[in-house]
């Protein structure tokens, strides 16, 4: 991250959701604390110690994280601070110039930066979310400046074109021809919509943005609001994110009182309003029309398109819904211009995208790449590969309505239509990474039973179908699947894919359909040998300890809850299947693979 | 009867001044659930029907919202809700593991609340912190980096605080 140019002394402190929940206010407390109480080294030159809050910087296992910016010096950075750290940090490091090598970050931290390239997210871990001054001072506000003082809507809609942005919510829609849409459809009440329902499990990027640099999400939705014509807006958050909720409120706030929200935007014409609405836990209202239905107070039911949104949408008014992740691309479009933002990334694909990358790999976290890099290079040498010595096996992406991708397709290139092509989506950007302990049935059926659980319910094919296809997946995984099992997955997936009226119905079936293309043996285990080969479908283990593979650790037994595994020094462990609950533990941790 | 008797005691006199700020705003269904069951925890039958009275619409109506949104509850949840997410980041991680701690630790799975109203199981789909994956969150507080032992021992400290509070 950026060196701070300021003769200052200051420590910024991760308080984004996992910073929180790691102890950052106690870390920031101890700050506080030892810098308030006088003669300490602390106070260096009669400098200022400034102790401020920034949001999450992506590599959120290694939190509570702080940077020590010192004058004239780069940056260091320190992983996993308590608050009993905090005392040697300051009289070593900040008194005594000296950093505190043993907790300081390690490679694989600066590794994990290296490839990618931060531009959406450059000041989030910087900028202090809860401080608009902070904002403008890193150059913010200055991109909705220059549009309503120096450009047309019409100048707005061009550069956005001419950059190329796509949506980032998963579609990938072309954003300046939606805008066009809605700013051509006949009205004078228009609103504008941010989708920050962020329903796919396992991706935080849009949390990550909103709660580290609200300011900037703000920014770009007034970019659009003037571009498009329109003069209300809301913000539709997940409730799941109190913080990013807290943020927002206060971020509106004082956007209001400092003049960039509400009438006569810097002194011009110019008027947007902008609310927030809390969600209530439905992933099927992150669909636009289901998101629309729920912000006017009704079950959140998606409607037939057309007429699309941009002509009749909320309360029947023109309306333009955007991801997250895509207005916080604008400021930069508008501040660097289309030309530098169109020579990032792909041909088709521009920019670059922010990915949740999670599940067995050395780094999980939240990455920003340029389109166009592979698959393997955004797992291998961003992620640090995968961990623990075991073998690579597939990689989900796009969530779930996305697909896996097993190894010989790890050099797919990561743009919208390469993915596609093999099977897998950008969508919002979660990427889980599997390796030989995952088994693919389960992972469809993990998958399958969160969009079972979701469906609204109004299209049979997708309310009925998923849940007959989820229970072949569960007869499968219990070891009584049956011939022909593969070819009516395949069958009912084909039909609720062409009946279903929503994206939900629609893609629901791709884990399923990827995991059957690329890993269609794993499925014939379970159903012709009563075999998982990933020994994860605990109903298909035998839980026997093999002796020609047990190395007599006893690490078994250690973990083994219900005592069931007995155990002696230089002896091959063995496994009372009376007392055994097939929790898996000892599986799961024997170094050696030895209990199948 | 343990949900009769909590019926009785409510005042549902709060109900009033809640809606009032509410009444006639355009979409304002859900903010107004929200700010009710805020305050008093639920919704209940008695709730609805009082908020109907206030803003002039049907109790069905507000029931016919509140049942398709996974975040409102129609009965008393445990004084500590443990929500245990069952995302994708932690399903990898074996999440599945830990709700089965929760049952065998207080008798309860998906949903339910244990006989003395200390705990709720609530599964959730992703908190957003996947990083420290498999996580759980305890009423506001989140625990990450779990292994079933670790949660256990967590599920364990919160029984003893919930009989030191009684
Ligand atoms: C079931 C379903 C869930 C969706 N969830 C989200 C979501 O959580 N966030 C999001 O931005 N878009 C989501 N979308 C896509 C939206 O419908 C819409 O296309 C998107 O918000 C448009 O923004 P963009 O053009 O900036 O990508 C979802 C779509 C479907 C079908
Ligand atoms: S496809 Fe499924 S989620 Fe979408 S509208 Fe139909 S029933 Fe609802
Ligand atoms: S952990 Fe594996 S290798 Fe070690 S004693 Fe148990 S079965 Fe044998
Ligand atoms: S919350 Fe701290 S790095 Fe993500
Ligand atoms: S998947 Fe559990 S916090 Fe995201």
């Amino acid at each position: 991250m950026s060196a701070v140019k300021t003769d200052i002394i200051e420590v910024h402190i991760c308080t984004g959701t996992a910073g929180v929940a790691s102890g950052a206010f106690e870390v920031m407390d101890a700050f506080n604390e030892v810098f308030k109480s006088k003669n300490v080294p602390a106070i260096v030159k009669e400098r200022e110690c400034k102790v401020k809050k920034t949001g999450c910087r992506g590599l959120c296992e290694r939190d509570v994280l702080v940077d020590i910016y010192l004058p004239g010096e780069e940056v260091a950075t320190y992983e996993h601070v308590t608050p009993d750290k905090v005392q040697t940090i300051v009289d070593e490091h900040i008194g005594g110039g000296e950093p505190v090598k043993k907790w300081a970050a390690k490679k694989s931290y600066y590794d994990f930066y290296k490839l990618q390239k931060r531009y959406v997210l450059k000041d989030c871990g910087v900028v202090d979310p809860e401080d608009i001054d902070d904002y403008i001072q890193l150059g913010g506000y200055e991109a909705i400046t220059k549009v309503v003082k120096e450009m047309s809507p019409e100048d707005v809609i061009e550069e956005v074109k001419k950059a190329n942005l796509r949506g980032r919510g998963g579609g990938g829609f072309p954003s300046g021809l939606k805008w066009t849409f809605c700013r051509k459809s006949p009205g004078n009440h228009k609103y504008l919509v941010c989708n920050a329902d962020e329903g796919d499990p396992g991706a935080f990027m849009d949390r990550s943005i909103i709660e580290g640099n609200p300011h900037d999400v703000i920014e770009g939705m007034l970019i659009a609001a003037y571009a498009i014509g329109c003069n209300e807006g809301y913000i539709y958050l997940r409730a799941e994110y109190p913080l990013a909720i807290a943020r927002v409120k206060k971020a509106l706030k004082v956007a209001e009182e400092r003049g960039y929200l509400g009438d006569n935007i810097l002194g011009t014409e110019f008027s947007f309003k902008l609310h927030l609405k809390e969600g209530a836990g439905a992933f099927v209202c992150g669909e636009e029309t289901a998101l629309l239905a729920s912000i006017e107070g009704e079950r959140g039911m998606p409607r037939p398109r057309p007429p699309f949104p941009a002509v009749k949408g909320l309360w029947q008014k023109p309306t333009n819904v955007n991801n997250v992740e895509t207005y916080a691309n604008l400021p930069m479009i508008i501040k660097n211009g289309s030309e530098w933002y169109s020579n990032i990334g792909t041909e088709k694909s521009k920019g670059t995208k922010i990915f949740a990358l999670s599940g067995k790999v050395k780094s999980t976290g939240l990455v920003e790449v340029p389109m166009g890099i592979t698959v393997r290079e955004l797992i291998y040498d961003v992620g640090g590969g995968i961990p623990k010595k075991r073998k690579f096996k597939a990689v989900q992406m796009g969530g779930p309505s996305g697909g896996c991708l097993p190894e010989d397709l790890l050099d797919t290139p990561i743009d919208y239509d390469s993915l596609i092509a093999a099977g897998a989506m950008m969508g919002s950007g979660g990427v889980v990474v599997m390796d030989e302990t995952n088994c693919m049935v389960n992972i469809a059926k993990f998958f399958l039973t969160f969009t079972q659980r979701e469906s609204c319910g109004k299209c049979i094919p997708c309310r009925v179908g998923t849940k007959t296809m989820l229970d072949i997946l569960e007869r499968i995984s219990e070891g009584n699947g049956r011939e022909g099992d593969i070819e009516l997955l395949e069958s009912l997936a084909e039909d609720i894919r062409v009946s279903s009226l929503c994206g939900l119905g629609q893609t629901a079936p791709n884990p399923v359909l990827t995991t059957i293309r690329y890993f269609r043996d794993e499925y014939e285990a379970h159903i012709y040998d009563q075999k998982c080969p990933a020994r994860e479908c605990s109903e298909l283990i035998e839980f026997v300890v093999k002796d020609e593979r047990c190395k007599k650790c006893g690490i078994c037994k250690k973990v083994c809850p219900v005592d069931a595994i007995t155990w002696e020094k230089g002896q091959v462990a063995y496994i009372d299947k009376e007392t055994c609950v097939k929790c898996r533990e000892c599986i799961v941790n024997c170094p050696f693979n030895a209990i199948d | 009867m343990a949900e009769n008797a909590v019926a009785e005691e409510i005042d549902l006199s709060k109900i009033d001044k809640i809606c009032e700020k509410y009444k006639g705003k355009k979409g304002s269904t859900i903010p107004v659930l929200q700010a009710v069951q805020e305050e008093y925890g639920y919704l209940s039958k008695e709730m609805l029907e009082r908020m109907g009275d206030v803003l002039n619409v049907s109790p069905h109506e507000l029931y016919g919202v509140l049942t398709f949104y996974a975040q409102f509850y129609t009965s008393p949840r445990g004084k500590y809700v443990i929500r245990v997410c069952r995302g994708t980041a932690c399903h990898v991680k074996g999440s599945g593991r830990i709700s089965e701690v929760v049952k065998e630790e207080f008798g309860i799975g998906n949903g339910e609340t244990t006989d003395d109203y200390g705990f709720t199981l609530e599964e959730v789909s992703c908190i957003g912190a996947c990083g420290m994956a498999p996580v759980i969150m305890v009423n506001d507080k989140t625990h990450g980096n779990l292994t079933p032992e670790k949660s256990r021992e967590i599920f364990r400290e919160y029984a003893k605080k919930l009989k030191e509070e009684e």
